[in-house]
């Protein structure tokens, strides 16, 4: 018999029956909730008169919608304040733990959910939000739903699905100095393009990855989605199993023991075959820079914009031209030309300690240039938070010239009053580029923390590599 | 959810690949917490010269008209013409909320990302995948005759023009029934019970560490 993948084995450990036309009814170990893809489920709940099926694995917290300057007075936009407590209410009314605005341990729902071990390996793991790929990264098979979905799950614990393609995307070769997890993915998407995982589960192997950090995995799997793909993972290692080794939520004693051994198998089998291989070398990938509105659209810092008139595929030429004129950018400017307004580190793709530290290594003892006009760090969560200032980050950033923030999703998506204001150009450490993504007319380039750390003291993208 | 049996409607085409759920519907709207309302604000970056915000009235906002939605010509459009990998991006089923609630029933395009897809169907909005060709031919033919209505006919899984040319399409068996029939898949689910509860007690033995209760 041929071997199984990790995924095959995630999936054919949730099944709970096979449906006549190939879809099946899969089981979800632990459901994530937040405020803005939840509050038409739980209506739809209480309108059809259903219970919720198992209340602890629910866990909630509110973070696209919440300020990062000071919480004491609440919220002030008044749709934001009603979401956030209508998902208060409905986690109230239902029972669901919820770290709300004022918990310790609130925070981006994909950073808290590993970070109290609420994601285990061997699970399966579904939030109303497509960044959910993140909690792959621990062997679990997570991917993001819409809130119908968000609703089946409360109401039944199980989803209809249909089982994807098998990927492998394989990275070898050792770290050069300078690249990170984010520069990896980047150079991923780059490689096989917003599309390149549609329809299938991505595992992120070979050597390289087996060298990231949990965290720098967190960062690899949360963008599986601007590959295309629904659910990214890695297969279990010592270093996943260490990481989740005294978290709230994970199994101590006897049970620990019994989860260690089981967990062990969580990698694909030898001889298991992929639909589809993409191998990259690491000695290949430099710092990487978005350029466009796709996450797509990057290269490398050395590099400069592309020319559209030298590609070939019409749509994709008329694409660029039109990603040009948003971003106002001419063909052939040199990545380290273009100036920045703003700084944005965090988002769920990398607002953890790492992260931040990583950040911090570039800025310490210099002050950020002055064409920039807001630079800011927001945290991941409550905890990381509390974790960096025990380092003495905060006091870095902050005689830097950087703000300080609370935790929440911030200018990852600009759904608080932190944005893009029209033309001003950031660097990001997120995860999407669109089109006002960041606020309306607002020009995103996406980067790793480190870089957007440089790009904050230059005013200007430069190569991280030659500050070491 | 609305059935979806046949429908000849106004194409819409929006000669664009890679549309994601922000430009679909921007995140300052997904602050509601209802499911209706959202059409005013559908391609609302596009659509406006004016940034918007929830609570205004669109009505008054200043009108993009090189935006192909804003042209008299495609007013009342019940199908979206697009390209490939409509819909990537985040998860918000704001996005299919946002179609409807325009008037759009039903889109064409090559491909699509999988989330949008799977939502799109869950309120009764049918994603048509045809191939590149064929979309090519119907965006020449749409924007060549004003007036331009398809026929989708779901059950019989075609899409025919004016001249009475036919694609065929393909579409899951179960998501058709659902479509057809107005199904609610929790509905659906829950003539499962007694499967889940099995797997359930089955789970909690072996992975007891899973339950807390
Ligand atoms: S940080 Fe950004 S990508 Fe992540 S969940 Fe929040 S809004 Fe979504």
């Amino acid at each position: 018999m041929a071997g199984k993948t990790l995924y095959d084995k995630l999936w054919d450990a949730h099944v709970v029956r096979h449906n006549d036309d190939g879809t099946c009814l899969l089981y979800i170990d632990r459901h994530l909730v937040h405020e803005v893809t939840s509050p038409q489920a739980f209506e739809g709940l209480r309108l059809a008169g259903r219970k919720l099926w198992r209340v602890d694995a629910n866990l909630a917290t509110t973070d696209h919608n919440v300020p990062t300057t000071d919480r004491s007075h609440g919220i002030v936009d008044p749709v934001s304040r009603l979401q956030v407590e209508t998902l208060d209410q409905n986690c109230h009314d239902y029972g669901i733990t919820e770290f709300s605005m004022s918990d310790a341990r609130q925070g981006i729902v994909h950073v808290i959910g590993p970070e109290q071990g609420a994601t285990l390996p061997g699970m399966t793991v579904v939030c109303g939000d497509s960044h959910t790929s993140t909690h792959g990264a621990f062997g679990a098979l997570a991917f993001g739903i819409g809130t119908s979905e968000v609703e089946h799950v409360l109401a039944t614990q199980c989803l209809i699905l249909k089982k994807a393609k098998n990927m492998r995307v394989r990275v070898e070769g050792k770290i050069p100095p300078g690249i990170t997890a984010k520069d990896i993915v980047l150079a991923i998407i780059g490689e096989i393009g917003t599309a390149g995982g549609t329809g299938h589960a991505v595992e992120f192997a070979g050597s390289t990855i087996r060298q990231l950090s949990v965290e720098g995995r967190m960062t690899v799997c949360n963008m599986a989605i601007e590959a295309g793909a629904r659910a990214g993972m890695i297969a279990v290692d010592d270093k996943t199993i260490k990481y989740f080794h005294g978290r709230p939520y994970a199994p101590a004693g006897e049970l620990w023991e019994q989860a260690v051994a089981a967990w062990q198998d969580l990698r694909s089998d030898p001889e298991a075959k992929f639909d589809k291989e993409v191998t990259l070398n690491a000695a290949d990938i430099k710092p990487q820079v978005t350029w466009g509105t796709s996450p797509e659209m990057v290269v490398p810092v050395d590099g400069v914009v592309p020319d559209p008139d030298r590609e070939f595929d019409s749509i994709k030429r008329e694409g660029m031209q039109r990603a040009l004129k948003y971003m106002d950018l001419k063909p052939g400017t040199p990545m380290r030309d273009i100036m920045l307004d703003k700084i944005f580190i965090g988002s769920c793709t990398n607002s953890r300690i790492e992260d931040l530290r990583a950040a911090a290594t570039v800025v310490k003892g210099k002050k950020i240039a002055k064409n920039i006009r807001l630079a800011m760090v927001v945290p991941g969560s409550g905890l990381v938070k509390v974790q960096a200032e025990k380092e003495g980050l905060d006091k870095i950033f902050l005689e830097a010239g950087f703000e300080w923030r609370a935790p929440g999703c911030s200018m990852c998506l600009a759904m608080n009053a932190d944005r893009l204001e029209f033309g001003e150009r950031c660097a990001s450490t997120s995860n999407r580029n669109f089109e006002g993504r960041q606020g309306a007319g607002g020009r995103s380039h996406l980067v790793s923390p480190a870089m957007a750390a440089a790009a904050a003291i230059a005013g200007h993208f430069v190569d991280v590599r030659e500050l070491h | 959810m609305e059935k979806f049996e046949t429908l000849t409607g106004l194409v819409l085409p929006l000669d664009r690949a890679n549309v994601d759920t922000d430009a679909i519907i921007a995140k300052q709207y997904l602050k509601s917490i209802k499911r209706t309302g959202f059409g005013p604000n559908l391609f609302d970056d596009w659509r406006y010269l004016d940034p918007g915000e929830p609570g205004m009235d669109h009505s008054q906002r200043r009108i993009n008209p090189d935006f192909i939605l804003n042209q008299p010509r495609y007013r009342g459009a019940q199908i979206l013409l697009t390209r490939d990998n409509f819909g990537c991006g985040s998860s918000r089923e704001h996005a299919p909320w946002a179609l409807l609630d325009y008037g759009i029933r039903a889109v064409i395009a090559p491909s699509y990302a999988d989330i949008f897809y799977n939502n799109s169907f869950k309120n009764g909005l049918l994603p048509i995948v045809l191939e590149r060709e064929a979309v090519e031919r119907l965006f020449r033919e749409t924007e060549a005759t004003p007036g331009y209505r398809l026929t989708v006919d779901l059950a019989s899984q075609k899409v025919t023009t004016p001249s009475g040319m036919e694609f065929k399409f393909e579409i899951d068996a179960f998501r058709k029934h659902c479509l057809v029939n107005g199904l609610d898949d929790i509905g659906l689910t829950m003539q499962h019970v007694d499967e889940i509860k099995a797997y359930e007690g089955r789970r909690r033995k072996q992975a007891p560490w899973l339950f807390s209760e």
